[in-house]
């Protein structure tokens, strides 16, 4: 039996406070962690690429041992209060950490005293800084779906577009609309990865009006109810996927389109759109259960990335998962693993390991590491190895890198 | 799309005119925010001095995250374990057991490798547990007797309290030297994190005496650390340190002396001055020292013309003295960045209060510094990670804890490095960005 909570040697995930935080940066929130410190140099020094050069309203409330012990909940709703007064947020999120959690602090009761006060919606968001940040993520963007989408989004499918207006292509070619939910810089590479995604569903007859939540205003997100059907790009926009279906009716797809497996993805989008269902492309992959190649990552992505790979040289990779995987992407080969020496035992007759740099003290020695960074695992350290593999020419290179071993 | 969110401020509370400033505490300690400037050291950087030791923590993932990825960072990762708290361990009774199983599961990961000594950190939660850590203790050093086991915190939910994690660590990092019989021309500087300059005056009084000086930033080996408790007298030169030197007096019978790391050219001499009573030296004259300096802070004031200076807590250990010091030798100091101030630098800021009482004070944690302008009117000249970040400036001296620099010859330094500054323009995004100034790091 391992030990889950013993880690020797290689980095731990990010936690769910960072995920609600890198989910939320852009749109133009408030969020408190109510931590005595440490939590926001942490997430801003590792966690978030965005930090240095824009403005987002992210703080620690500072708790002491005093006001803990005390119970002294008035100093951070004073807090935060004050903060709205002086920025004047669209919304506040407040996040719990270990010690107000065995404090029992009411995060809900503090949410609503400062809502009424303020009269800016504020959240209390279910994290304890002891899940990974996944599950952060997810809870963000669920909140997105249930808050700030409009009810009854204003259609731009009854409008008439002239030539000369951007919209006019895609109107003329009935361009189907579609979000993007869960992609945020710590599952995928920052500065361009919203931008490739949008390319190349626009080439494929697809309109992207969201992606939640990078690269979109929160206008666009607030109008996302416009879309005919939702992409989750990761664990973390699972849920808020199931709340749009369950309010506007929209089926969903999970997949991240790289390689040959973006024709899989929109050929699922538009059946998803036809029949209403949603659709697993990620669960299409060779199960030969002869696997020498694994990939460590997040459920989707990596799932995502086996069946690009598969597609193009023909060999299983095994998925091996440390986080919460999303349901409908594992496959029965794939596994989750819940521990380092778990984790070390089933790499052992792996020849090609593609995963991040940090894990290379556990991968064997006679396997070859494919570098693949992930912001969630070891934050900054590999910034040029976080490919954007939905590039065509860099995934095109990574599979041949992989090919030359 | 990526913005600026929030609106600029017409009102903030976070810079004040200096003669409105009540000493030591200058802000409301309200929203913290934090700014992007990580030169400073933390305790994983300082731990890591130890030769051959091992630290494990036991967090959180969100507060694991910053230690686990300092050690990454460092390119350390071989020295560093983690052990993961999950919900359950805060109310099922079983947290003692696991931190006594998942040590001994680290331990028996790390063979045939053995270090010398281990660091164990719990945390905040620990002490809301009531969790029994000197049972832990027992337990480990019964099972792993070949290894030290060392009693520590990362608890910052008592950083107000008298005794914080940062001043535990650095008390800490000594705990392992053992009683020996001491050398008298044998001198340690304990408490700081980087080394004193070579040059510097305190190191030649003491070569000239053929006394031999210790630092832990220079321990090579175990053995070389183990030697520091033979040395009879220690000196400390920042807060910091005062733990250090009274936990070796009473547990190694060393002498202790501080010196506080003043700016001012009589203080410096007093200090040196101090050292050489100690040790029952003779102390020579400084007077051609301070001429010296006299004429490189007059000839650094002519060179950098009328270009402001902003400084910050960062940099040096009292930013007040430093501020003091450039003022009376009419340098423009416009701006200090500090949250509070250094019980040291008292009276250097009373002196300030009176003689130039619109010098503007900045806070650097308080919330309304996330959106108050980087940018200033004139190229400022900027000590210190965090003054170069919110002035934006692209002159600016790149230290941190006081870089090394002492005496006469770090005022000599320090004039070297502002014409430097003023005449070399960088960005200081990759300068400010890697952590523990000073330490490797891969990025």
């Amino acid at each position: 039996m391992f030990m889950r909570e013993a880690v020797s040697r290689i980095a731990t995930y990010s936690a769910d406070t960072f995920g609600v935080c890198s989910a939320l940066f852009e749109l133009g929130g408030m969020i408190v962690i109510h931590d005595p410190s440490g939590c926001n140099s942490t997430y801003t020094t590792h966690d978030e690429p965005r930090w240095y050069d824009t403005d987002s309203l992210i703080f620690i409330s500072g708790l002491t041992e005093m006001d803990a012990l005390m119970g002294n909940d008035e100093k951070l709703v004073h807090d935060v209060i004050e903060g709205a007064r002086q920025f004047s947020p669209r919304f506040i999120v407040l996040l719990c950490t270990p010690v107000p959690l065995m404090m029992g602090t009411d995060f809900p009761a503090l949410a609503q005293e400062i809502e009424k006060a303020t009269g800016i919606p504020t959240f209390s968001g279910t994290t304890n800084s002891m899940e990974t940040y996944e599950k952060g993520i997810s809870w963000a963007l669920q909140m997105v779906a249930d808050h700030i989408v409009k009810e009854n989004p204003v259609s731009n499918s009854g409008r008439f577009y002239c030539s000369w207006q951007p919209s006019f292509a895609s109107q003329s070619q009935k361009a189907i609309p579609i979000n993007i939910i869960g992609m945020t810089p710590l599952d995928f590479a920052y500065q361009g990865s919203e931008k490739t995604i949008r390319q190349l569903f626009s080439k494929r007859g697809f309109s992207v009006r969201s992606i939640w939540a990078m690269g979109s205003r929160i206008e666009e997100i607030e109008m996302a109810g416009q879309a005919q059907v939702n992409l989750v790009v990761s664990y973390g926009g699972l849920e808020a996927a199931k709340v749009m279906q369950k309010r506007f009716g929209h089926p969903y797809v999970i997949g991240v389109p790289m390689g040959p497996f973006q024709d899989t993805l929109c050929q699922a989008l538009r059946q998803a759109v036809h029949t209403g269902e949603n659709q697993y492309p990620c669960l299409q992959r060779i199960d030969d259960g002869k696997s020498t190649m694994a990939m460590i990552g997040e459920s989707v992505y990596a799932t995502s990335l086996a069946a690009a790979l598969e597609m193009t040289i023909g060999m299983h990779v095994q998925v091996l998962c440390a986080l919460e995987p999303a349901e409908h992407t594992l496959q029965q080969t794939d596994c989750c693993v819940s521990s380092e020496q778990e984790l070390q035992l089933r790499l052992k007759s792996k020849k090609i390991i593609i995963a991040d740099p940090l894990y290379r003290p556990i991968c064997p020695k006679q396997g070859t590491l494919i570098p693949l960074g992930h912001e969630a695992f070891s934050g900054r350290m590999y910034e040029q190895q976080i490919l954007d593999l939905m590039k065509p020419d860099i995934f095109h290179d990574f599979v041949k890198q992989i090919k030359g071993v | 799309m990526l913005q600026q969110v929030g609106r600029i401020m017409k009102e903030t509370q976070a810079v004040i005119p200096i003669k409105e400033a009540s000493f030591p505490a200058f802000f409301y300690d309200g929203l913290q925010y934090s700014p992007p400037a990580r030169g400073t050291w933390n305790i994983v950087h300082t731990n890591m001095l130890v030769p051959e030791s091992h630290q494990i923590y036991i967090c959180a993932l969100g507060c694991l995250r910053g230690v686990v990825l300092t050690a990454a960072e460092m390119g350390s990762m071989n020295r560093f374990s983690s052990i993961v708290i999950e919900e359950h361990h805060l109310y099922d009774g079983t947290m003692e057991d696991v931190i006594v199983d998942a040590v001994g599961d680290i331990l028996d990961n790390l063979r045939p490798y053995v270090p010398k000594a281990c660091f164990i950190y719990p945390s905040c939660v620990h002490h809301f547990m009531g969790c029994d850590m000197d049972t832990i203790y027992q337990r480990l050093r019964e099972t792993y007797g070949q290894t030290k086991f060392v009693a520590c915190w990362m608890d910052p939910i008592r950083r107000e309290s008298k005794w914080t994690a940062e001043m535990r660590t650095r008390q800490q990092v000594y705990s392992l030297l053992q009683k020996r019989p001491l050398r008298h021309h044998d001198v340690n500087i304990i408490g700081s994190n980087l080394a004193v300059q070579d040059n510097c005056e305190l190191v030649s009084l003491l070569q000239e005496n053929h006394i031999v000086l210790h630092q832990l930033p220079t321990c090579d080996t175990y053995e070389a650390y183990e030697t520091m408790a033979s040395s009879s007298l220690n000196i400390g030169q920042e807060p910091l340190a005062k733990g250090c030197l009274a936990a070796m007096k009473q547990r190694l019978g060393q002498e202790s002396l501080y010196l506080s790391s003043s700016w001012d050219l009589d203080e410096i001499e007093r200090n040196l001055q101090k050292v050489a009573a100690s040790l029952h030296i003779s102390c020579p004259s400084y007077a051609d020292k301070k001429r010296q300096c006299e004429n490189a802070l007059a000839q650094t004031r002519k060179y950098i013309n009328n270009m402001p200076i902003a400084i910050d807590y960062t940099a040096v250990v009292r930013p007040f003295s430093l501020a003091r010091l450039l003022l009376s030798h009419e340098f423009i100091v416009e701006r200090i960045y500090a949250d509070v101030a250094n019980p040291e630098d008292k009276e250097d800021f009373y002196w300030i209060q009176s003689q130039y009482p619109q010098l503007q004070v900045y806070a650097t944690r308080h919330a309304d510094m996330r959106c108050l302008a980087r940018t200033t009117k004139d190229p400022v000249l900027a000590i210190g990670q965090k003054a170069a970040y919110f002035t934006g400036t692209k002159h600016f001296v790149n230290i941190v804890e006081g870089g090394g620099l002492r005496d006469y010859a770090g005022v000599l330094r320090l004039m070297n490095l502002l014409q430097e500054a003023y005449d070399t323009e960088k960005e200081a995004k990759p300068y400010i960005s890697r952590k523990g100034w000073g330490c490797t790091s891969c990025l």
